[in-house]
């Protein structure tokens, strides 16, 4: 089928590490950096990409989950499952995606590089990563760089990720709409958390074409119905095939709500 | 690029990014796994890479490379039906079939890493598995059976009385 005529018009690199994979990215000009494939694999199948380079993470050893003090990163080519059980938000975020197949294929650099689908936001896990204050390690044009993942989530497209890292909060939560059967994405979710140092982050996921940071939320969040209601204005949501620009609207305060009486409780 | 698949090792044609599913069902003729949605929802043709559930349409051939493929083909045969295979038969487990072979592959999957028959752990196993026929129930009922190791006699249970799929020939 189309995909063979496809395979042989692009090359495919399997480098077997993290230095190899760099090389191979160069300034990531017509590369499609491949994880465990499950949203790429589709949409080469049905024709919708069509790269002239397939880099293949799988065996670069750019997985695994490490501690350092409170201090944890996670490999780019960590599968999801892996991060079921950390702590909220990030683990019951993980856990809320698709099912144990998918989650045991799918890999962390996927799914926050996914970003925007012709169907529906993807990248499940920016608004866990955005909440905890992450930052991210990546390649590309310029060299390696670590920057906060707000300011690579709209440049991603063009960069290898590496690793993602973040501090241990002092609490989190996790709020989002029934996990849909199979493989489906993250419809609408909230993730918040507190960080030691008492700031604390909101994020949603499914609100806009990536995740985005609930700032008029978090100035609100004494009052978790004000701001409940206040994220309203730091999202524009979008009727896509997952749920409506309405539905969001109205189910947006609620999540925002339970995860500040989550938190709240955890204080 | 060599594949695996149910103990037999084959050379492939196929490109490196053509999906497994393609290699197996198109190039080796290797049709248990079902290409149902070929985008990783429905679950149909869900094959084991050493061991573990995997979607064949979502796993570019070069990944499949070196691993051990196990298809439904493999669990076990007519003659020898694997433990899975006889619970699927003796609890009417199977309506259309199109999903049978990615829910039973995914059950012995779940019942070889120690799934117990706790309806709810079974569900979580296979909640990337769709059935057209909401079958549910009759398949939970089977993986539970199997995973608390219940025998069956399907001479008596099964043939001719619950499916038309036989051990021997219906008398």
């Amino acid at each position: 089928m189309a995909t063979a005529s496809l395979s042989a018009a692009t090359d495919v690199v399997v480098p077997g590490s993290a230095d190899e994979a760099i090389a191979a990215f160069g300034d990531g000009d017509d590369v499609l950096v491949v994880g465990g494939g499950t949203i790429v694999v589709p949409e080469m199948t049905y024709g919708r990409l069509r790269p002239g380079k397939a880099l293949m993470l799988a065996r670069t050893g750019l997985d695994g989950i490490e501690r350092n003090g409170s201090r944890t990163t996670v490999g780019a080519a960590t599968p999801l499952e892996e991060l079921t059980g950390l702590p909220a938000p990030l683990g019951p975020c993980a856990a809320n995606v698709a099912d144990v197949e998918i989650r045991s294929q799918a890999t962390v650099g996927g799914n926050i590089c996914a970003g925007e689908g012709h169907e529906a936001p993807r990248g499940d896990l920016q608004g866990a990563f955005l909440a905890l204050g992450a930052t991210v390690r990546s390649a590309g044009e310029g060299g390696i760089v670590e920057e906060p993942l707000e300011e690579f989530l709209p440049k991603r497209r063009h960069r290898l990720l590496l690793s993602v890292s973040y501090d241990e909060p002092a609490a989190g939560a996790f709020a989002g709409l029934d996990r849909p059967h199979t493989h489906d994405y993250t419809a609408l979710a909230v993730s918040g958390a507190r960080a030691t140092d008492g700031t604390l982050r909101l994020a949603a996921t499914g609100a806009g074409w990536w995740g985005v940071r609930l700032p008029s939320a978090e100035a609100a969040a004494d009052d978790p119905v004000a701001a409940g209601e206040a994220a309203l204005s730091d999202v524009d949501p979008q009727d896509d095939a997952l749920a409506s620009a309405w539905y969001r609207a109205k189910v947006l305060p609620v999540l925002v709500r339970t995860v500040l009486d989550e938190l709240k409780g955890a204080a | 690029m060599n594949v695996t698949v149910n103990g037999v090792t084959h050379e492939i044609e196929g490109g490196p990014l053509t999906p497994l599913l393609d290699v197996l069902r198109e190039e080796l003729g290797i049709t248990g796994p079902k290409a149902g949605c070929h985008q990783g929802s429905c679950g149909a043709c869900t094959v084991l890479v050493d061991g573990e559930p995997r979607r064949a349409c979502l796993i570019p051939s070069v990944y499949a490379e070196g691993k051990e493929i196990t298809t439904v083909e493999g669990l076990g045969t007519p003659e020898d039906l694997s433990a899975i295979q006889e619970a699927f038969i003796h609890h009417y487990a199977a309506q259309c079939g199109f999903c049978t072979s990615g829910m039973m592959v995914a059950a012995k999957a779940y019942i070889d890493r120690g799934g117990t028959d706790d309806p709810e752990a079974i569900q979580e196993a296979l909640g990337g598995h769709m059935c057209r026929c909401t079958g549910y129930a009759k398949i939970i009922e089977a993986v539970s059976a199997a995973a608390r190791g219940d025998s069956f006699d399907l001479t008596t249970t099964a043939v001719g009385k619950y499916t038309t799929m036989t051990t021997g020939g219906a008398e």
